[in-house]
């Protein structure tokens, strides 16, 4: 029997960037809010200080930042006709744990989406045809625009420090930017980082063949900077341990180091750590939420009550969470019914390794940031005419330049033996004249009718709750859109004087054990119709007015960029209504 | 000058009844510039001044006393000339003596008015019944009586005496700083006997395993290369573009100094920049020296991410070692202490970042951490003595003594 809490005016599920940003702007409204974290409090210089925050084995290979698999999984499936298992190592992606979530462990790539991308369908439609699209891809319109998430964008971009070069200022196309991106009311808060030689290299050949490369955005800090919460950052490094670690001297974006801060100064903000919740609670009627059961390390079960429920988890585990508590409709594949659990993806990327004459180049790819690199968007969103090659989607592509650690970065001609002398040779010779991406080529992955989240009916959790099962596979449409993006892209590598190109093409069946990104999305999707989304478009539940949920769980369908950028923007845009319209008066802030 | 202007301070003077708020208003302020919650704290949530802090002397322990107006457990059966001799004398209602763990050597610069107004704040706070045993110092310390002798030969009773010759604003920051600040009380040099070394004030001393720096204008050791600004930017943010204030400081910074207003602050720097340093020059360790080669590797490869290969670091981020005189102090202590187990920087409103060091104690060994003290004390025109072994291995064991 749970123990229950004095109430709370909002409880926070989750305090990684998005239960930051919402615990921030809603107690600057004065309410009293609870954030809480099913992982470990974590803090710069006691949890990955630069003293070991560059440990391979520990953060890359041992996953030290994510979640464990004793603490919960998930099954995984590629078929509705298959039998799902548990997850016991993970591969396709990261799941985060603890405090500032995966704020803390990624790379800090912060990209606006395309204005194209929230109308998607209607714009598709319109151009090539109602049956362009394959009969199961399930896409739709977000219900919010660009030009809406502008200023959500650019808040953002201001607590992160974002440093790039503008494309499209106030709709002037910027000469060094990104041509194809929305019109942005101001320029990033900070330079482009400096670009190392590979980088360079790649936007000289790029230029040549007349695409207009740009610097990746990104939350390394070219230059010292303070955010407009006072919260200060240093310069980055050039460190090359960004992704799977904590950055250790203040340089990346993160909760940490942008609104925590500030957060953990104010009276009415509480969080508890290592607690877990299970279940949101609601009342008889089941359309009011009354707050939420968590169990804590000793696993006492405690009820929080709240006016206010913010569901601000990784993707999957909020999708669970709805799933378990009741709210909304479970999306039921065969009868194309319900919404919760509907429109899940991940993402299609690849990769060029390219091999140089280690007489002529020398890349040095240790001198490396998370997002550091130049990139082309021409085969991004609708950014082309797909009409000739029978797929929609796209991805933006670069040489990004993350790392050159000794572990993962060891790059090897095709036909190498894989231990041994040989290999050894292999690598000392190509380690300063290869360039490898990591994820050079990143395309978007559309929703389609038989990919989503549910319940699985076999495997449960250590508190005796189902597990959320994900069924997932490629469909034609992505596998050939990868194979048109790589093959670009390869030719660009070729034009800088490759004397080698491997093409690593995405292939199907998706594989739950390669790699990709952590960008799962969906599963409790925005829109305008409540028949096809779980979310108005403001991510509050449709069914539960006092739920709002957060983060890609969101998005209809998962464009060809990283998502954070997006995520970050839909929280403010989130925060803003319930700060200016919702807690006036609490009820549906869009008529369904 | 008018004393009695000088000490009035920038909040007006009023009618001085119990009931007065512009009294009781400046009676607040001048607790948080005298920092009496800064000992006066402990156990009881939600009221810092109900005492019980353990204080650490070089002698002992000495647990902060209950100042709330508690009639029994406080200080609410105290008149306003009890609280003035307490404050002003060292002598308690029942004739007992304090110790100069309660700085009452400073309070006495302070006028009777301002220590009234105190007592006139003090008792509008909420009265907390919480029983403190204040001294638990070992035998002979432990005997009260003794403060007599001691007093006879260290406290200077008697309030400011304004310099004719300087300044209104001089005279201000000298009210703040030896009297109701205590800055001396850290950071000038002590006897073996805890009494201040005459003529070498504000240069520096040992506590709590930290070592205060000298704060005179002394442009090596002390803060001569900081601007009126910068000292003011340090006490009212904790940071400045040069340096972050951690331990003591950090305590200070938060329930002390960022709260007090920035003319002030502006009063207390012209004072501590007029303040004379040691004349003397050491000598820097040779750059040949191995331990100095040692302390570079180490450096550059452990610390320079942050602090940068010159030492200069991230303005209002990361401590500026190559102009930091808490790196060139005459004593290794703060910068051992701080390689060994790192150190939170205060956040402050203004600054609410909070920056951390991380600890090293678990991966350098006691000549590793002594060469890179021994590098950053004799690099970029720092010139100090060597820091040995021994030096970390003694902070080492005190560090861990001190769970704190």
């Amino acid at each position: 029997m749970a123990r229950k809490l004095p109430a709370k005016d909002v409880v926070i599920v989750g305090l990684g960037w998005t239960g930051s940003i919402l615990a921030n702007e809603l107690t600057d409204e004065g309410l009293d809010v609870v954030a809480i974290e099913r992982g470990p409090w974590r803090d710069t210089a006691t949890d990955y200080p630069p003293a070991y925050a560059a440990d391979e084995l520990r953060y890359r290979i041992r996953h030290e930042l994510f979640l464990r698999p004793e603490q919960t999984t998930f099954t995984f499936r590629n078929k509705m006709d298959q039998t799902a298992l548990p997850i016991r190592t993970w591969g396709a992606f990261m799941p985060p744990n603890g405090v500032g979530g995966g704020g803390v462990h990624w790379n800090a790539e912060t990209w606006r989406f395309l204005p194209t991308d929230f109308v998607v369908r209607t714009h598709l439609t319109k151009r090539y045809g109602a049956h362009f699209l394959p009969a199961d891809m399930t896409i739709q319109d977000w219900g919010v625009t660009y030009e809406e998430l502008e200023p959500h964008y650019d808040k953002f971009e201001y607590l992160c420090g974002t440093c790039g070069t503008a494309g499209n200022l106030r709709g002037q196309i910027q000469e060094g930017g990104n041509p194809f991106e929305g019109a942005r009311s101001r320029p990033y808060p900070n330079p482009a980082q400096q670009q190392p030689f590979g980088p360079t290299l790649f936007a000289k050949a790029a230029r040549d063949l007349g695409y207009k490369p740009f610097p990746q955005p990104s939350g390394n800090m070219s230059r010292a900077y303070t955010n407009p919460l006072g919260v200060r950052m240093g310069p980055c490094t050039y460190c090359g341990f960004c992704e799977w670690f904590g950055c250790g001297n203040y340089s990346k974006a993160s909760p940490q180091t942008t609104v925590l801060p500030v957060l953990l100064r104010k009276p009415n903000f509480q969080a508890r750590d290592n607690s877990e919740v299970i279940r949101i609670n609601t009342d008889r009627s089941g359309k009011r939420a009354t707050g939420v059961t968590f169990v804590d390390t000793a696993g006492n079960e405690w009820e929080q009550p709240a006016e206010l429920v913010i569901l601000a988890a990784y993707t999957i585990f909020n999708v669970q969470l709805l799933l378990l508590s009741g709210i909304g409709t479970p999306y039921d594949p065969v009868a194309n019914t319900g919404v919760v659990g509907r429109n899940f993806t991940h993402q299609t990327t690849s990769d060029v390794t390219s091999f140089f004459d280690p007489a002529k180049f020398i890349f040095n790819p240790f001198i490396a940031s998370g997002a550091i690199g130049m990139c082309i968007d021409e085969f991004n969103g609708d950014n082309f005419d797909h009409g000739p090659h029978g797929f929609v989607g796209g991805g933006y592509m670069g040489q990004l330049q993350t790392n050159g650690r000794p572990i993962e970065t060891t790059p090897v001609p095709p036909g190498t033996p894989k231990w041994g002398a040989k290999w050894k040779q292999a690598v000392r010779e190509n380690y300063q004249s290869t360039l490898k991406p990591g994820t050079g080529v990143h395309g978007s992955m559309y929703s389609y009718r038989d990919v989503y989240v549910d319940l699985d009916p076999t495997y449960r959790d250590r508190f005796g709750r189902p597990l959320a099962r994900m069924t997932i596979d490629f469909h034609d449409n992505e596998l050939k859109q990868n194979r048109f993006l790589t093959d670009k892209f390869a030719e660009i590598f070729q034009a800088m004087g490759a004397k080698q190109v491997m093409k690593e093409y995405r292939k199907g069946p998706y594989d739950i054990t390669a790699y990709q990104t952590t960008h799962l999305c969906g599963g409790a999707v925005m829109g305008a119709d409540p028949k096809t989304s779980a979310l108005n478009r403001y991510l509050q539940s449709w069914d539960v007015p006092n739920l709002f949920v957060m983060g890609a769980t969101a998005f209809p369908q998962n464009p060809g960029y990283n998502p954070t950028g997006t995520v970050g923007a839909l929280a403010y845009w989130s925060a803003a209504q319930i700060r200016s319209q919702y807690l006036k008066s609490p009820g549906p802030l869009v008529r369904a | 000058m008018a004393l009695a202007a000088l000490c009035a301070g920038r909040a007006a003077a009023g009618a001085e009844s119990p009931q007065d708020f512009a009294q009781i208003e400046r009676g607040r302020y001048l607790a948080i510039a005298a920092d009496c919650t800064g000992c006066h704290t402990g156990p009881v949530r939600g009221s810092p001044f109900a005492g019980g802090r353990p204080i650490e002397t070089p002698f002992g322990m000495v647990a902060a006393a209950n100042i709330t107006p508690d009639r029994e457990t406080g200080i609410g059966s105290w008149t306003d000339s009890d609280f003035d001799r307490a404050l002003r004398e060292g002598i308690m209602p029942n004739g007992s003596r304090l110790y100069p763990a309660m700085p009452y050597p400073y309070y006495t610069r302070m006028s009777k008015d301002d220590v009234r107004a105190i007592h006139a704040y003090l008792n509008t706070v909420a009265p907390v019944h919480h029983a403190v045993h204040s001294n638990q110092l070992p035998f002979p310390f432990n005997i009260r009586g003794l403060m007599r002798l001691w007093n006879s030969l260290y406290f200077e009773p008697g309030e400011y005496k304004p310099d004719p010759h300087k300044s209104a604003a001089w005279n201000r920051g000298g009210y703040l700083v030896e009297g109701a600040g205590h800055c001396a009380a850290c950071h000038s040099p002590k006897n073996f006997l805890g009494g201040d070394r005459s003529g070498q004030r504000f240069r520096g001393y040992s506590l709590q395993g930290w070592f205060a720096p000298d704060i005179t204008a002394d442009p090596q050791r002390g803060l001569g290369n900081w601007s009126d600004n910068d000292i003011v930017e340090y006490l009212k943010k904790g940071h400045n573009r040069l340096a972050a204030a951690s331990g003591p400081m950090a305590e200070e910074v938060e329930h002390g100094s960022s709260k007090m207003n920035e003319a002030d602050l502006a009063d207390i720097a012209t004072y501590l920049k007029d303040q004379p340093g040691q004349a003397d020059r050491a000598q820097p360790v040779d750059s040949a020296d191995r331990s100095m080669k040692v302390g570079e590797a180490i450096y550059l490869d452990r610390c320079s991410a942050c602090h940068k290969s010159d030492g200069t670091g991230v303005a209002y981020l990361i401590p500026n070692l190559a102009q930091s005189s808490s790196v060139n102090s005459r004593l290794p202590l703060t910068t051992v202490r701080v390689i060994l187990q790192g150190a939170d920087s205060v956040a402050t409103p203004a600054e609410p970042t909070g920056p951390a060091m991380p600890a090293f104690a678990w991966q350098l060994n006691d000549a590793q951490v002594a060469a890179v003290a021994t590098y950053i004390r004799n690099s970029w025109g720092h010139a100090a003595a060597r820091v040995t072994s021994e030096d970390v291995s003694s902070a080492r064991k005190d560090l861990a003594k001190d769970k704190d």
